[in-house]
């Protein structure tokens, strides 16, 4: 552990290396933030099928794929699909538990993520998947830093959803309507916005986000049925720290864990990466609590 | 009389918003003192800023003589000084008679005595205080259950039950039968007169609080206006003014 | 029969029934063995969840600091099986305790989801670490000795001992929620800022209740760790995705915050898995994701307190039955 720390220092071609392949797939982790913090903002509730989401997302482009459809065009797809997937699941479950305490909220999500998994599980498989792009690599420095062109591909097209998100919100109907539910549920109500079809819509785009997250995912890394609840408390930890209204927080926070968890990954070895990660959501969760706490507060 | 609580120059802000402004007062050890105000003008805060629920940003809270602005709300209350509040809140899933079970003043020494039997003494005592509020009869009902007045007397009876030297009561009348407030009133006398308790309290009605006040305090803007006895602040221009000039 | 005479004599039935089943039906030993197991999980999980109000998701990192201490200690102390293995429970449980203690210091500061996530997150960090390091085995997971005795006695034997295990639990916790700090955790539970206010010791209290926790799920760890034979990080110590999820479950299922519907709701979660597990196989565990939403969001009183709001005489609270 400690010689891989020292390696760092000693070839910061390496560092440059990890922290840039972490800050590629950190767009894709930004993305998913960015889904998770529209629906704790609009919805209340706190989204633990996110993951599921975006390994959905994975799965529906690696079947598109496997039909003959070009490569790229499964993000699409995949976003579509799970738009209606978060549909259904709004219709189904998820309005039945809005008003309500937000733990229910993540005890039911909590639920719908394992029989998500488990059907994953079943009917894909366990085995860890990818899809060939066919792209190159982009060779930086001399050809010390090998960056998948793929991955660069993905890490601007995440970015690029995020902004064509950011850019809904702000100027279409359907943005405006959401956020304004997203201030005052009532006086929205009361100036004629159909609360309930802008719930179910912003569910479903949130779905539809991670949906598109999953395909990249599956295109520039790899998936399996059980990476779900590592995104999910990675959207967690990102919308905690960054906060929800901050985009520009998001994208830093994201960005940032990309490349901490590659870092951090070679450092104590990538068996514990995922350990890694649900252990510094606890500490920050903790930390963040603390500090509430010297004003006499807490989080809520 | 001495000074049981003596408050110093106390500024609370909240973002932007100056909820308490250098406010100072005082209350005998034994008196019934009261803080009047439009809505807004701090006196809430100004409970809150003494129990310590949140920290100030400025002055000092003198309790006893000891400055207790830098202890936390749980540390106040164990050396007497206890609060209900606005909104009123007990313990809703629990009996009635468990919500007094569990303020008793024991309990403020450590989870040890919560393993000890209450004795009899303190059974007797939730029960007298239950009757004392007229709620004996409804001692096994889930505290949730009860109406909002009768929830207002079930947050009275627990904060006499923990036999506080100094009790902020804020706007006891407020939400409950006017044909029941003389009796309130009456109790709230009691109270002070029987158990020894030093009341501190906001409320809105004014001939309740110059029925029961000794001395008054009134804020008004995070300020304190004028303070004296109830017919010093009740003939006041700068009060009159307040409440007739509030929105 | 008066209803309290029935009482007493469902009781003294059950007890015969506990001693007597596995001479009667022995082909179920193993299934009767994990009923007790799944007992003492919604029991401490309640302690937490129902009655203090804290619902954790991460409970089972204890479970799993108890299977693996006393293997380690098995393997490690030269003892004979059964000092070992004594030895070796008690140790998981107290080592499990003041994990507890230890990472409430910062954990028992969060509420309400932040809680649950936190814990969630511990509870399979846990679960990652443990595979990863070698003094446990990794991924392998460890063994643990062989039982000095012919299976029959081996059943016989964890059949009684988790039982015992169970009746403990119970016992204590039913003792406990008879005095003043069974209340002071519902105080707690009901309004935490008010208790505070009120000069109650939260901490103290939260941090008791959660070792209490600890301590007897630790224990069931050792056991449950040698009943089964190994112990797998994911799947058997830490396993978050089965016996974590199924602690809320059950809790929830048979009326959470009360001392009988944890044990009802192991007692019909626990057979209802088993027909799923005849009939479904791998799917189990999907049709065990839609009971949980299906309880969640339809049935979030449980048994017993579907049951309070028919009965309320029967059923009711302690202070209505005097």
């Amino acid at each position: 552990m400690i010689d891989n720390f020292l390696l760092l220092f000693d070839y910061p071609v390496l560092s440059a290396d990890l922290a840039l392949n972490g800050l590629l797939i950190g767009a894709v982790f930004v993305l998913a933030a960015f889904g998770m913090a529209l629906v704790w903002g609009v919805l209340n509730i706190i989204n633990i099928v996110q993951g599921e989401f975006v390994m959905l997302g994975g799965f529906v482009a690696l079947m598109a794929a496997e039909a003959g459809l070009p490569v790229l065009l499964g993000i699409p797809i995949a976003a579509l699909a799970l738009f209606i997937l978060g549909w259904g699941l709004y219709r189904l479950v998820i309005f039945r538990v809005i008003d309500r305490d937000l733990f229910v909220s993540v005890l039911a999500t909590f639920g719908l993520s394992i029989v998500l998994q488990q059907l994953s599980n079943e009917l894909f498989g366990a085995d860890v998947r990818t899809l060939e792009a066919g792209l190159g690599t982009l060779l930086l420095f001399d050809g010390a830093v090998a960056l998948a062109q793929i991955k660069v591909l993905a890490f601007f097209l995440a970015l690029g959803l995020g902004l064509l998100l950011w850019l809904f919100l702000k100027y279409s109907r359907l943005g405006q309507a959401i956020r304004a539910t997203a201030q005052n549920p009532r006086a929205a109500s009361i100036l004629g916005i159909d609360t309930d079809r802008v719930y179910a819509a912003t569910y479903a785009l949130n779905a539809a986000l991670c949906g598109a997250a999953g395909g990249l995912v599956v295109m520039a890394w790899a998936i399996h049925p059980y990476i779900g609840l590592p995104y999910t408390v990675r959207s967690f930890l990102i919308v905690i720290v960054a906060g929800i209204g901050n985009i520009g927080a998001v994208v830093a926070a994201g960005l940032g864990l990309g490349a901490f968890e590659n870092v951090a990954g070679f450092i104590f070895g990538t068996e514990y990466q995922i350990a890694l990660v649900f252990l510094l959501m606890v500490l920050v969760l903790v930390w963040r609590n603390l500090r509430l706490q010297r004003k006499r507060m807490y989080l809520k | 009389m001495s000074l049981l609580l003596d408050v110093k120059g106390v500024t609370k802000r909240f973002g932007g918003v100056v909820a308490n402004d250098a406010v100072s007062l005082s209350v005998r050890e034994g008196e019934i003192a009261g803080l009047i105000g439009p809505n807004g003008s701090g006196k809430t805060t100004l409970f809150s800023s003494i129990v310590g629920a949140h920290p100030i940003d400025a002055g000092a809270v003198l309790y006893e003589g000891r400055d207790i602005s830098a202890l936390r709300i749980a540390e106040i209350a164990r050396r007497g000084l206890t609060r209900t509040y606005q909104q009123t809140r007990i313990y809703g899933q629990m009996p009635v008679i468990d919500n007094m079970r569990i303020s008793a003043p024991d309990v403020k020494e450590g989870i040890l005595p919560l393993f000890r039997r209450a004795g009899r003494a303190s059974e007797a005592r939730a029960r007298d205080l239950l009757s004392f509020v007229g709620l004996y009869e409804k001692r096994d009902l889930l505290a949730g259950s009860l109406s909002f007045g009768q929830q207002k007397l079930l947050e009275f009876a627990m904060a006499l039950m923990s036999e506080p030297k100094l009790l902020l009561l804020d706007e006891p009348t407020a939400g409950i039968n006017p044909t029941l407030i003389n009796g309130l009133i009456d109790r709230l006398k009691r109270a002070n007169k029987e158990f020894g308790v030093t009341l501190f309290v906001i409320e809105h009605n004014m001939r309740v609080i110059m029925n029961l006040a000794d001395r008054i305090t009134c804020l008004a803007h995070g300020q304190v206006l004028a303070s004296g006895t109830p017919d010093e602040v009740r003939e006041d221009p700068r009060v009159l003014d307040a409440y007739l000039g509030a929105q | 029969m008066s209803w309290r005479a029935a009482r007493y004599a469902a009781v003294a039935g059950s007890g015969l029934l506990v001693l007597a089943a596995p001479f009667l039906a022995p082909a179920f030993v193993t299934q009767f063995t994990f009923l007790w197991l799944m007992i003492v999980f919604a029991l401490t999980w309640d302690l937490m969840g129902g009655q203090l109000g804290y619902n954790s998701f991460g409970n089972i990192l204890f479970f799993g600091i108890g299977a693996y201490a006393c293997a380690v200690f098995q393997r490690d102390s030269g003892l004979g099986y059964y000092e070992a293995l004594a030895i070796g429970a008690a140790l998981g449980g107290v080592l499990a305790a003041a994990a507890a203690a230890f990472l409430g210091l910062g954990i028992l500061g969060l509420r309400g989801h932040y809680f649950a996530i936190g814990t969630l997150g511990l509870g399979i960090a846990a679960g990652e670490i443990a595979g990863g390091w070698d003094y446990v085995g990794a991924g392998s997971g460890m063994t643990v000795p062989l039982f000095p005795g012919a299976l029959e006695l081996r059943s016989l034997f964890f059949y009684f001992t988790l039982a015992a295990l169970a009746l403990a639990t119970f016992l204590t916790l039913r003792w406990l929620y008879g005095t003043r700090f069974g209340l002071a955790l519902n105080a707690v539970r009901d309004d935490e800022d008010k208790a505070e206010a009120m000069g109650l010791y939260t901490a103290r209290l939260k941090t008791a209740a959660w070792s209490l926790s600890a301590f007897f799920l630790g224990i069931s760890g050792a056991l449950a760790g040698n009943l089964i034979g190994f112990i797998d990080p994911r799947d058997v110590a830490f396993a978050g995705a089965t016996y974590g999820v199924w602690m809320v479950l059950m809790a929830i299922l048979g009326g959470k915050g009360t001392l009988w519907g944890p044990v009802i709701g192991a007692a019909v979660f626990h057979i209802t898995q088993e027909i799923f597990w005849t009939y479904l196989l791998g799917w189990q565990r999907v049709a065990l994701g839609l009971l949980i939403v299906a309880i969640v969001v339809f049935f979030p009183q449980g048994i017993l307190g579907t049951l309070r709001e028919k009965f309320p005489g029967r059923f009711g609270s302690k202070a209505e039955v005097q």
